[in-house]
């Protein structure tokens, strides 16, 4: 009897002790899903540091990109419990947070006055839902937005200079307005030589082509609808809005050939394979373009903002994440702490060095940030004037719709004008929105 | 128990007291419960959801709408769109497969010299992951350094930006990959024609086409039929290639329209409705192709 009862409280001692250990070699292991690029390389080398400082492991898994959304919920839908981070698109909050699959961290927010160190049009993009609310469910952490790659030599080539003066009055420089942009991406488009004016995205899978109208419509004033109403029509279909997307349309007649399905490789090789004078990219591509390893014209290739529209209004199409805890996670406390890290000026300016884009307004403004790379100015400036597509629950139907549209109209002209295909998205768009119950 | 065979007296399941019924039921329960984990309760499961505005992304009640989501398929212009690219694209396809599929098998049914290792070859294609193939095919159709133009002389020929060229170079490639599928099953035909009936016809002197269309073609067409119940089918639920090679508009067979309602926009309930609507004009198409290789066999 005795010896039944000291083997069952060994064993019985011996299985709360493993139970205990497994749950600590649980803890220890934290694991983040991002897209795979390279800031997903960055931010596992800023995890190292804190596995260093406080033994939690960071694993970053990865996936590619046309994956990512489709991976990320597919593992929300099943409550799976397979990371305990995940680097959601912007678009990602209002189904995010709606569908019960992030954390809510407003409460964290409070605490740890995270509204006082982050660029506010970066929480406002990637955190807050509904918009205005003051509920927040995500820490930015890769800001990134549209710019524009250029070619310096092409540029201040005196030769060049003087035919563009000849030709359109004024002098060849970095375009300051869409129409500038539209002149530069016509003079240098030259097939015979095979060199061509711009490289644009026109890849009508998620977001890509949209990024780029996004763009041109923010700086024609624009506005894809309001975002509290829900209302669409007379905002989205206005005459300035078509004017954008067909300026969107000439751009891409100086594309060089076969441009009908690019996004960011293509635009990144426009400029490394001497193709096109300019290029548009995301920023968080640009690292690529000012490495001499990856780019024979690293030397002379320049960054600028997105231009201004014809009334001097100058916006720019937001992209980057927020990371945000997986309420499936069962380790939502070490999740926490690592937040807390992640968010301190050190680890931001730190986050900076590695090559992520920090949303920390101190880091953004400094000096040595600005002047670290040769695109930091640019995106320093982009960041304060980005605008970004709705963050609702329903967003991929909305671009499906809007790429069913734009996407033939802008490559083959199809869909009669750009007032008629606007016209249709606004129409589908509303459907969309009365169908799930928005704006009344 | 005519039908069975009856277990040894000596054999260790007899010795178990393991009666015929019990073996069966051993071999073939486990089959059952899988097809009925798997695929049957997920079949009247998603026929349910098509009923209803599920949606699996959001925590929201579920609601029945009854026909509402295939009525609102059925009334929308872009969804018979899809079917009417699907449409295009089986009939390119599987003609292509089955024109070229069967000349092969007619080429190879001859006696030439290494006909085993180039049977091997050209069967190669259907070896290999669809997704291989797509990224493949993406690289030899590149415009700008491509070989296919370069060995076609065909200058900057965009196959997969040109909005009309795109669903003949994804129905090109699948046409490449299955098109040995028939040349197999063909070449099965073909040996099975008795060698005697060639030679009644070459005493009456019939000529070749006479031959072809008198015998060859009678005697085939079952095993020809059933590829082309197999390649439709198949042609019909298409989405890898077409994914991989493209995304125009064009090419947006109704399975890559499924994907999207299901799990891009998570629709869940419409992607239902929708893959039940596929499912029903998969059987008609089969139901129809069924009947004539009923009256094939019959002649």
């Amino acid at each position: 009897m005795l010896r039944r009862t000291f083997l069952s409280l060994t064993l019985g001692t011996a299985m709360a002790l493993s139970g205990a250990f497994h749950a600590a070699a649980q803890a220890e292991e934290l694991t983040i899903f991002w897209a795979e690029w390279d800031p997903a390389n960055y931010l596992q080398e800023l995890a190292n540091l804190y596995t260093a400082e406080t033994g939690v492991t960071i694993t970053v898994q990865t996936t590619p990109w046309p994956d990512f959304q489709t991976k990320a919920f597919a593992e929300f839908n099943a409550k799976g419990e397979a990371f305990d981070m995940v680097v959601g698109d912007s678009q990602w909050v209002g189904a995010g947070s709606t569908g019960g699959h992030y954390v809510d961290l407003t409460d964290f927010y409070a605490k740890h006055k995270v509204l006082d160190s982050m660029a506010p049009a970066t929480v406002k993009a990637y955190a807050e839902y509904p918009g205005n609310s003051g509920k927040y469910w995500s820490i930015p952490t890769e800001g990134d937005a549209a710019g524009w790659a250029y070619r310096k030599d092409w540029f201040e080539d005196p030769m060049e200079m003087e035919a563009f003066k000849a030709k359109y009055g004024y002098d060849l420089a970095v375009p300051k307005d869409y129409k500038q942009l539209r002149d530069i991406a016509e003079f240098f488009y030259r097939p015979d030589e095979k060199k061509y004016g711009i490289a644009i995205y026109t890849d009508n899978s998620y977001d890509a082509m949209l990024m780029g109208i996004e763009g041109a419509i923010f700086s024609y004033g624009g506005e894809l609808g309001d975002y509290s109403t829900y209302k669409v029509d007379g905002i989205l279909n206005t005459p300035k809005n078509a004017e954008a997307v067909e300026m969107y349309k000439q751009l891409y007649g100086f594309t060089p050939p076969n441009w009908g399905k690019t996004f960011f490789q293509e635009d990144n090789q426009a400029i490394t394979e001497n193709l096109a004078a300019m290029s548009l990219n995301f920023f968080a591509f640009f690292p690529a373009l000012a490495n001499k390893a990856s780019n024979p014209n690293a030397d002379v290739t320049g960054y600028f903002a997105n231009p201004a529209g014809p009334d001097g209004k100058q916006h720019a199409a937001l992209g980057g994440q927020g990371i945000s805890i997986v309420s499936y996670s069962k380790k939502q406390e070490e999740s926490m702490k690592f937040l807390e890290w992640f968010i301190k000026d050190e680890t931001q300016k730190k986050w900076a060095e590695l090559g992520g884009y920090t949303c920390n307004k101190a880091v953004l403004e400094s000096e040595a940030f600005r002047k670290a790379t040769p695109y930091n100015e640019a995106f320093y400036q982009t960041m304060f004037m980005v605008k970004d597509f709705w963050a609702v629950p329903e967003y991929a139907e909305l671009l499906t719709q809007m790429n069913n549209q734009i996407y033939p109209y802008i490559i083959s002209g199809e869909g009669g004008s750009a007032q008629a295909v606007l016209d249709t998205i606004a129409k589908e768009w509303t459907e969309t929105f009365k169908k799930y119950g928005r704006g009344g | 128990m005519a039908g069975l065979a009856t277990l040894h007296p000596s054999s260790k399941a007899a010795a178990r007291g393991w009666s015929d019924l019990t073996i069966r039921n051993i071999f073939i329960i486990p089959t059952i419960m899988f097809l009925i984990i798997f695929n049957v309760f997920p079949l009247i499961y998603s026929l349910g959801y098509s009923f209803t505005d599920f949606r699996a992304s959001v925590n929201e009640p579920v609601n029945f709408i009854g026909l509402a989501n295939y009525r609102e398929l059925l009334n929308d212009p872009r969804i018979w769109n899809n079917f009417w690219v699907t449409a295009k694209y089986v009939m390119v396809s599987v003609f292509g497969q089955m024109v070229i599929g069967f000349g092969l098998a007619l080429l190879l049914n001859r006696k030439i010299p290494a006909k085993g290792l180039i049977t091997t070859l050209l069967m190669l294609p259907m070896m290999m992951s669809a997704a291989v193939v797509g990224l493949f095919w993406r690289l030899l159709y590149d415009p700008s350094w491509g070989p296919l133009n370069y060995v076609l002389g065909l200058g900057n020929l965009a196959w997969l930006s040109d909005a009309n060229l795109a669903l003949y170079a994804v129905a090109i490639t699948d046409i490449w990959m299955w098109a040995p599928f028939v040349m197999l099953l063909s070449l099965a035909g073909l040996s099975a024609v008795p060698q005697h009936l060639y030679e009644a016809a070459a005493i009456d002197r019939a000529g070749s086409w006479y031959t072809f269309f008198h015998i060859t073609l009678p005697l085939v067409s079952p095993l020809l039929l059933i590829a082309l119940i197999f390649r439709t089918m198949e042609a019909f639920k298409t989405f890898d290639i077409a994914y991989i090679l493209s995304t125009q508009p064009t090419t947006e067979l109704v399975s890559i329209k499924l994907y999207k309602f299901a799990f891009q926009e998570w629709q869940t309930g419409k992607s239902c409705a929708l893959a039940y609507i596929v499912l029903i004009m998969v059987l008609a198409i089969t139901n129809i192709y069924v009947k004539y290789l009923n009256k094939a066999k019959e002649r």
